[in-house]
């Protein structure tokens, strides 16, 4: 189980929501700053990251397309690929600013199940395009620290318009 | 440059049919390829099309001038002379599957609804409202017996018929319930599955438009025991550049390697021997008649039908060794291997692409300036495959296709690089001819060639063409 967290006066012990909206804040510094490879740490080994299409939020990726559905190897592979100067869609990089509010955190069996809203925008090559969206993050204590267990990322737009590609991780 | 009001609404053949002193004229300035000029006599924004595309076999020689893909004026005349009057594909029929199901969508930027009636039957209609004109289905997709417009309340069934009128004693004589239902584009026709139209009352039966396309067509379908299916959810992108370029990457082996080095990086590090691909059916590209075409080759991965790979699992061995041996059964060992062992990228003329390779990709993608074009693409599986087989499909797909695979972002890149270098004007031919003095294969441009020449076929108003290379023999089929 989690631990149970200090509700009283102590200021030197974080809420969980403190911890919580940190560990979240700390994962959008990480991938603002192209830090891809502290960011794989944050993943447990079992972990998985899927992005649905935009004309399928709720989409499974065992029997929908989706346009993302990585485990750690894939996951992985995507980070190599992404700091590669063949990976021509992000060479050179992009430019992002992530923002991430209305943070909802539930307890569910081992894990904490948190909801956020994100707009991340992206700079490149003259244009601007701004992902939005809302990301489900399933969350585990690994050793004291918190991991990322399962990561889903809902876009909300109709369709990648102005982006053309997710090529950078949402 | 001239000022006149740009107007293409004109004789098929405008450009090729003008008397040889206006000819005369227009050389005695001195227009070129791809300018706008006025036309002194008419007042009317010309653009020269003689000249766009220079096709010299002898030479080896094929060039594209690249007005081609940022000239407003070329657009309005593909919408007339090319999406106006070609086949166009809507969907496929399971993306209705139950009587009632409707789904929208636009072709050729006009906005159209498809829907399976009670009766069973799948027609496609204009989304306008006979009335006053407002959009019938606002929706994506539903399910309805009865499609009402919001705007004043008409109510169609769902085969078209108009069926319910608020106050219809409001109307007169000359009303004619019976002729106010939903209407469909001119032609409407399915092959196999895929639903065609198109906006030309005189278009050719669908089947002889199709062509050689129609074979690699059957080696899709056939790969299925009930029929094929796509597969729920869709990518939807647009992409900053001429549509034709999206025509030329979905074709073109020769950028396969250097632009997905990390694509085969993936692949390698997966344990996949990526050097050692066979090359007994020989890689061929092939122009198909009407600018369909086609380039094969081999690929190094598993695919569900029907070539097992380790990284599928040794619990789907057992079943992939089964459709194998039912399609030699059915087609014979040749065929089988032509829809199991060889990939191929195809070209429906003008803007449907099928990837039949480690996936079913089905690509459209529509102009919406010169230089934006919005891509929808889908996947496409034999609706008897479930589970494991399935997600092996999918989890293929997501390798390299689509937005967030391995490949299709730099695919993106790579053309809008490309409309972004045109800014440069400087040089201002496309270079086409690799392969042309050689029997083509995948890495060669004939396929592209037979896209352009078909495409410069129309817009002179010279109907079909050839577009085979003249002076070298075409690898023959796999098949046969």
């Amino acid at each position: 189980m989690p631990e149970a967290r200090s509700r009283g006066n102590d200021k030197s012990v974080p809420s969980l929501r403190e911890e919580v909206e940190d560990f979240l804040y700390q994962e959008a510094a990480l991938l603002d700053e192209w830090r891809l490879d502290e960011w794989l740490t944050l993943f447990t080994a079992d972990a998985r990251y899927v992005v649905p299409t935009t004309d399928l939020p709720e989409g499974d990726p065992k029997k929908d397309l989706v346009f993302i559905d990585d485990d750690m190897v894939r996951l992985r592979a995507r980070v190599e690929r992404l700091k590669s100067r063949h990976g021509h869609r992000e060479y050179p990089w992009s430019r992002t600013r992530r923002f991430i509010t209305n943070v909802r955190i539930k307890l569910a069996g081992q894990e904490f199940l948190v909801t956020s809203s994100f707009l991340v925008y992206r700079f490149r090559m003259g244009d601007t395009s701004p992902y939005v969206g809302w990301y489900e993050h399933r969350l585990k204590q690994v050793d004291r620290e918190l991991k990322i267990h399962y990561k889903r990322t809902v876009l909300d737009m109709e369709a990648l318009r102005e982006h053309g590609a997710v090529s950078i991780i949402l | 440059m001239a000022t006149g009001q740009s107007c293409y609404r004109d004789e098929v053949g405008l450009r090729v049919n003008l008397s040889v002193a206006v000819q005369c004229m227009r050389q005695a300035r001195g227009i070129l390829a791809g300018e706008i000029y006025e036309d002194e006599n008419r007042g009317l924004n010309m653009v020269e099309l003689k000249g766009l595309v220079i096709d010299n076999p002898k030479e080896g020689i094929f060039r594209v001038h690249r007005s081609a893909m940022t000239s407003s004026e070329i657009l309005q005349m593909e919408q007339e002379r090319i999406f106006n009057k070609c086949w166009l594909y809507v969907c496929h029929e399971s993306e209705v599957e139950n009587p009632g199901d409707y789904r929208r969508r636009n072709v050729a930027g006009r906005p159209l609804f498809f829907v399976r009636g009670s009766d069973g039957k799948v027609r496609v209609f204009w989304n306008t409202c006979t009335h006053r004109g407002a959009l019938i289905c606002r929706r994506e997709a539903g399910n309805a017996e009865v499609l009402q417009c919001f705007y004043h309340a008409w109510s169609f069934n769902n085969r078209g018929d108009l069926i319910g009128v608020p106050d219809e004693a409001g109307y007169g004589a000359g009303f004619n319930r019976a002729e106010m239902g939903l209407k469909s584009p001119p032609r409407v026709d399915n092959y196999r599955g895929f639903i065609f139209v198109s906006f030309n009352p005189d278009v050719e039966d669908l089947v002889t438009y199709l062509a050689g396309a129609r074979d690699y067509i059957d080696l899709v379908v056939d790969q299925a025991e009930e029929g094929m299916r796509m597969i729920s959810g869709s990518n939807r992108y647009s992409i900053k550049a001429n549509w034709k370029l999206l025509v030329e990457n979905s074709l073109d082996g020769y950028h396969v390697k250097p632009t997905h080095k990390t694509y085969f990086e993936y692949v390698t590090s997966l344990g996949i021997k990526t050097g050692a691909v066979q090359t007994a059916f020989g890689r061929p590209a092939r122009a198909l008649g009407n600018g369909h075409a086609v380039e094969e080759h081999e690929g190094v991965r598993g695919r569900p039908i029907a070539r097992w790979s380790p990284l599928f699992g040794e619990e789907t061995k057992e079943e992939i060794a089964r459709i194998r041996a039912r399609l030699v059964e059915k087609f014979g060992e040749q065929r089988t291997r032509l829809m199991a062992d060889v990939s191929r990228n195809l070209l429906v003329y003008p803007n449907l692409i099928i990837i039949d390779s480690i996936d079913i990709t089905v690509r459209i993608f529509w102009p919406i300036t010169p230089e934006l074009m919005e891509v929808t693409a889908w996947q496409l599986a034999p609706q008897e495959e479930k589970g494991e087989l399935l997600a092996r499909r999918l989890d293929n797909f997501l390798t390299f296709h689509g937005p967030g695979g391995f490949a299709t972002p730099d695919d993106v890149e790579a053309i809008e690089s490309c409309q972004a270098g045109y800014k440069a004007e400087g040089v201002e031919w496309s270079e086409l001819s690799r392969g042309m003095h050689r029997e083509a294969i995948a890495e060669d441009e004939l396929q592209l060639r037979a896209f352009w020449r078909q495409w410069y076929g129309y817009m002179l108003g010279l109907g079909k063409v050839d577009t085979k290379d003249p002076l070298v023999r075409e690898r023959q089929p796999v098949a046969s």
